[in-house]
């Protein structure tokens, strides 16, 4: 295992930057204006906690390397966001239930971590809980609007929600670096963060009627970087081809 | 100019004398630089003429999103791709306070929506032009939004009072967007030889279709002659065009790039630059839908509108169940 330190950052970053990309896809096509407008705010706020924790990555390295030689020099294997946010956006609804996942997930993590004993960690965790509360409180109304809203509306978000909850329990995954952080004073421990995650799942997709699927299977590899899924490649190839293309320019 | 050939009345330019009395004292009060407000009387043609104006403005910042759009996912470095986010957001927010604007003259933004949709209203032909390189971001911010200011300056003046106090706000945006395109440039000019090839072929693609988004000389227009005596026309077109190729060769120079006009030439005793006018063939092409990305343009946009129907229409009815349920309990 390379220093966990480093891992656990770019767990972080590469979070934010794969899920910040995926949203930025939307780019002109959202459904009404005013989705255009948060959309891109929401890329825009993911991409900006990217550059601090890779950054941070980088530093704690120490090999010379900064956000964007992170974030556009490193193949697949190398990634460590989990599979939930590579998953391709799909419908309106299907982006939408990814990020609801996601937010309930980082906003109780984030607010964990606001007490790391790392001073930077805390400063980071700090600013971007600001804005993932946010988030959470914009996905949780369109879940919930959509949920409850027409047949349609309904069973496409049910369709979103049967495709993605396979994703959810990576999320809550405890491994080698988890404990090193944890040991460290860094880092919560995801697994404890389970119960309340559920608590809030469980309440949005009641007022949704939406119904959680049985199977708490869970489909693991990408916060490890062992296995990630096809997906992560494609993305990448648009994501980091100019740099890749024309390695000695500066942009 | 993000509104090319809107049409007025066509009529012809009253004097005070031939005016019924609410126009004559509509016309006194915009000749003493006074604004028109949304509830005050103002002739059909004016209203007409404005809502074609800031409708056919609004749907240029939508379509706009596109091009630039193109390029998010591909942006080389992170702080350039949230500084191309936000530039395009802010396209996004410049088209809801220009639908705002319209709304107050009694048209929707659903009704608005419908006619760009159905090709009956239009947006700027600017953005049929496709973006095939990085440096094409910065030609669009530097050029494109370049012309678009020397237009929206003036417009802060406008005499129908939201209207002019949505400019106020995007040319203040505008402004920075014009500054990160021309950073861009400045970069890729100084860059590698592959990135001066970029900015090059970026400045050759768009040199013309910038000049062209001031529409064609409009001297004898009796449209545009209406539309300056209600101050929602600010200057000629031949005006604008003049004023941006006299500000813009010297940046190009400044970059080392080539304007790709071989007739240009200062002229000492004008003070001004002579230019080459762009092929207008081509312009009334790109304005009858065939421009290079007029097809995808507007597929692009009705494809989202109608793979937004579903979301639009589920939220409405949980809002609507949402108050059913409230004034059942109450």
């Amino acid at each position: 295992m390379s220093d966990p330190l480093f891992e656990f950052l770019c767990r972080m970053g590469d979070n934010t930057l794969v899920l910040g990309h995926r949203v930025s896809e939307w780019c002109g096509v959202a459904p009404v204006l005013e989705e255009d407008i948060a959309l891109a705010n929401t890329a825009l706020d993911l991409i900006g906690q990217t550059t601090l924790w890779l950054n941070l990555a980088g530093e704690v390295e120490g090999k010379g390397r900064d956000a964007d030689a992170l974030a556009f020099r490193r193949d697949v294997w190398d990634f460590r966001n989990v599979l939930l946010v590579e998953q391709p956006n799909g419908d309106f609804g299907q982006t939408m239930m990814r990020q609801f996942l996601f937010d309930v997930w980082h906003k109780g993590y984030l607010t964990a971590l606001q007490d790391s004993k790392h001073d930077q960690i805390a400063a980071v965790a700090e600013k971007s809980l600001k804005e993932v509360t946010y988030h959470l409180e914009r996905t949780m109304d369109t879940v919930i609007g959509l949920g409850d809203g027409t047949e349609e509306s309904h069973n496409r978000m049910q369709k979103a929600l049967d495709k993605l909850y396979p994703y959810v329990g990576e999320l809550f995954v405890r491994d080698d670096v988890d404990d090193a952080m944890i040991a460290a004073g860094i880092a919560p421990d995801p697994a404890a963060l389970r119960a309340d995650f559920d608590a809030v799942l469980d309440a949005v997709l009641r007022e949704a009627t939406l119904t959680k699927p049985e199977s708490d299977f869970a489909h693991k590899g990408g916060k490890s970087g062992q296995r990630h899924s096809e997906h992560l490649g494609h993305m990448l190839a648009q994501m980091q081809w100019l740099q890749r293309t024309y390695p000695d320019a500066t942009w | 100019m993000y509104a090319q050939m809107i049409k007025s009345t066509g009529k012809g330019v009253k004097s005070l004398d031939e005016m019924e009395p609410d126009e004559r004292a509509f016309q006194e009060r915009i000749n003493a630089g006074g604004k028109i407000e949304p509830k005050d009387w103002m002739p059909d043609g004016y209203r007409k003429t404005l809502i074609r104006q800031i409708g056919q403005h609004a749907h240029s910042e939508i379509v706009g999103q596109l091009p630039e759009g193109n390029w998010i996912t591909r942006a080389p470095t992170l702080e350039r791709k949230a500084i191309l986010l936000a530039k395009v957001q802010d396209e996004a927010g410049h088209g809801l306070y220009l639908y705002c604007a319209a709304e107050t003259l009694g048209v929707s933004r659903d009704q608005l929506t419908r006619d760009l949709l159905s090709g009956k209203m239009k947006y700027s032909s600017i953005f049929n032009y496709p973006t095939l390189t990085w440096a094409d971001m910065g030609a669009v911010g530097w050029l494109v939004d370049g012309a678009a200011i020397m237009n929206q300056v003036p417009l802060q003046r406008t005499s129908y009072g939201p209207y002019a106090r949505a400019m106020v706000r995007i040319c203040k945006e505008e402004s920075f967007h014009q500054r990160q395109g021309f950073d861009i440039m400045m970069k890729m000019a100084n860059g590698t030889e592959a990135q001066r090839k970029m900015a090059q072929d970026a400045l050759n693609r768009f040199w013309y279709p910038s000049l062209m988004m001031f529409g064609p000389s409009d001297e004898n227009s009796v449209h545009s002659a209406q539309s300056m005596a209600w101050k929602i026309k600010m200057n000629s077109n031949d005006e604008l065009r003049q004023k941006f190729v006299d500000q813009t060769v010297p940046q190009a120079e400044y970059l080392g790039l080539t304007v790709p006009d071989e007739h240009l030439k200062w002229n000492e005793d004008r003070g001004s630059y002579e230019f080459s006018e762009p092929d207008w063939d081509e312009f009334f092409d790109v304005l009858q839908g065939n421009g290079p990305c007029s097809v995808d343009r507007m597929e692009a946009r009705n494809k989202a509108w109608d793979e937004g129907r579903w979301v639009r229409e589920g939220l409405l009815a949980h809002a609507e169940k949402k108050r059913a349920r409230k004034m059942a309990a109450e």
